[in-house]
């Protein structure tokens, strides 16, 4: 083979390689394109403010979300309330206390791998713990307290992320002046990770929102006639809502408007909330002076 | 100065039990699943349980094997790894060395989106479009088959091959890529001969959390893929999973009964094995930082 030869070879696998890589790339994005946009042409004319207000009518074959946006609404709340202090104050100890060694090292690993855990299965676990063996039923605290399991590691490895990210000269420059750890932590690096910190909870609201095999058996009602009065009650939710209408329910191929708006309420509402974490991490990489 | 030194101890050992929740979880998890499930092998015998090949529960006397729900769920994984692994190593390898520094973070979010739409809303796209889609193009009796619930499963887990395999390919050194360059190679036999194989352990890390994501997910899986517990499974047939069987029927099993026993095993064993996966993946990647 003559070095002309050769050189051309490489010029077409060189083309080829990047090729492939360039298709493999645009196909995903087209994926995620086509999956948004499809829901958005055919759910948009679904959606109306009537659709976000009212309760579902005719064994929900009419009628809006209202009482499974409500309830998203309490199970996120819950879940958040429950993650938020838990999350960062794990983060706290593995960035600001925790000197390495074994036990450290167990704990990364229990981290990650309670994040690995496929999701029904944190479905039966909330069943047989919080419903069964606790007590407290199938209700919003079952579910609550089953999701934040779920999205703990989210929570802390955002929130170290953050802490991480805090210049190790402002707590020398703190220590300097006779502060304590606890000082420094509370009113240096809190503070400078706050918006890092933000951004976890944000993302674990958005995987709390969308997830729906954890409160199948913990949380979720096929359908409420009325709002939950209480953590104890159980409760309709968005992502359940969507499944039941689209496979269960007794007219499941008559509703199917109801369904794309259900489907593209719920995509939005975690599209929001991603695009909302990636907006304030952008930012805030932008505007770090340090 | 003691009150502060009481108020700084105090704040350590309460931030190390929020550490230490995770861990307390996962044995929560474990103990709880076990308890509820172990003493089905009282009355059917584990080999028969795991190497059966018919499912009836609900009859008299129940047959509880579950091998076809074991081999679904591996012909799903399967499919969908054959495509989350080529797309996410391209996608990693597409961030990491070919966009330009102002659209990666950009790319990056697109790909994190991709991950964050919820499974059910997948489960959905593939009931309504591309189910009915793969029926009239491939001529099948029906669209709901493990080929669907497979390309789904595929998208789904990419974002999880790629990011972490992009981890890999970042940490890198830059010193390869410039030695590889002044030998004369072009960018891409840098990148196929030089940065992939440098950043293998940290894509096999991913391409095991991949696999733990699709094997462990359930509601898209529950939604498209027909669920009917056929054996031997097949990949145009509908197929049932060990996630589908347990979200499908926990709810009509009686409490304390085999049934009910019976699934909560099967989340045993869903569980251990995905366990296993993560604790081989995190080794692995722990292995490449501290060699790194």
């Amino acid at each position: 083979m003559g070095e002309e030869e050769g050189m051309k070879r490489r010029k077409v696998w060189e083309g080829l390689g990047l090729g492939l890589l360039g298709l493999a790339a645009g196909g995903v994005m087209i994926v995620l394109g086509g999956v948004i946009g499809f829901l958005i042409l055919k759910g948009g004319s679904a959606l109306s403010w009537e659709f976000l207000t009212s309760f579902p009518r005719r064994g929900m074959s009419e009628g809006g979300i209202f009482p499974a946006l409500v309830g998203t609404g309490y199970l996120v709340l819950g879940t958040v309330i429950l993650t938020v202090p838990l999350g960062v104050g794990a983060a706290v100890y593995l960035s600001e206390y925790a000197r390495g060694g074994r036990w450290i090292r167990i704990v990364r690993v229990g981290i990650n791998s309670l994040a690995g855990v496929p999701s029904i299965v944190f479905g039966l676990f909330g069943l047989a713990f919080f419903v069964k063996a606790v007590g407290i039923g199938v209700s919003v605290l079952s579910g609550a307290l089953t999701l934040s399991l779920l999205v703990l590691p989210v929570m802390i490895r955002a929130a170290e992320e953050a802490l991480r990210t805090v210049p190790e000269e402002f707590r020398e420059g703190a220590y300097a002046l006779g502060a304590s750890r606890w000082q420094v932590t509370r009113s240096i690096v809190l503070p400078v990770a706050l918006p890092g910190i933000i951004t976890g909870a944000i993302l674990a609201v958005g995987r709390a929102a969308g997830e729906t095999a954890p409160i199948m058996f913990t949380a979720a009602a096929y359908y409420a006639p009325r709002l939950p009065r209480s953590p104890l009650d159980e409760v309709m939710a968005l992502p359940y809502h969507l499944y039941v209408m689209a496979t269960e329910s007794t007219f499941f191929w008559k509703t199917r408007d109801l369904q794309y708006g259900t489907a593209l309420v719920l995509l939005l509402l975690v599209l929001v909330f991603y695009l909302t974490a990636a907006v304030i991490r952008a930012r805030m990489r932008r505007r770090k002076r340090w | 100065m003691r009150a502060r030194g009481m108020a700084d101890r105090a704040v350590k050992w309460i931030t190390w039990g929020c550490a230490s929740i995770s861990l307390l979880g996962l044995g929560l998890i474990t103990v709880f699943l076990f308890r509820e499930g172990l003493p089905l092998l009282r009355r059917v015998p584990l080999g028969s349980f795991v190497l059966g090949t018919a499912w009836h529960p609900t009859s008299a006397p129940p047959s509880l094997g579950i091998l076809p729900m074991i081999a679904g769920s591996a012909l799903v994984t399967a499919g969908a790894l054959a495509i989350a692994v080529p797309l996410g190593i391209a996608v990693a390898l597409f961030i990491g060395e070919v966009l330009p520094h102002g659209f990666k973070d950009a790319f990056k979010v697109a790909v994190e989106i991709l991950a964050g739409i919820p499974s059910v809303v997948y489960g959905f796209f593939g009931l309504v479009v591309l189910g009915p889609w793969l029926q009239t193009r491939l001529g099948l009796p029906t669209g709901q088959t493990a080929l669907t619930a497979a390309a789904l499963l595929g998208v789904m887990a990419l974002p999880t091959v790629a990011s972490v395999a992009e981890d890999a390919v970042a940490a890198v050194p830059e010193s390869l890529r410039e030695a590889s360059l002044a030998l004369g190679a072009s960018p891409w036999e840098t990148m196929w001969r030089v940065v992939l194989p440098a950043a293998r352990s940290g894509v096999f890390a991913g391409v095991l959390l991949g696999m733990g994501r699709a094997i462990g997910e359930t509601m898209t899986v529950l939604m498209v893929s027909g669920n009917s517990p056929i054996w031997p499974p097949s990949f145009l047939l509908p197929v049932r999973t060990m996630t589908s069987t347990i979200a499908l029927e926990m709810a009509e099993a009686p409490v304390g009964g085999l049934h009910y026993r019976a699934l909560f095993a099967v989340g045993a064993i869903l569980f251990l094995f995905t366990l296993i996966l993560n604790l081989v993946g995190d080794l692995v990647a722990h292995w490449v930082r501290r060699r790194g």
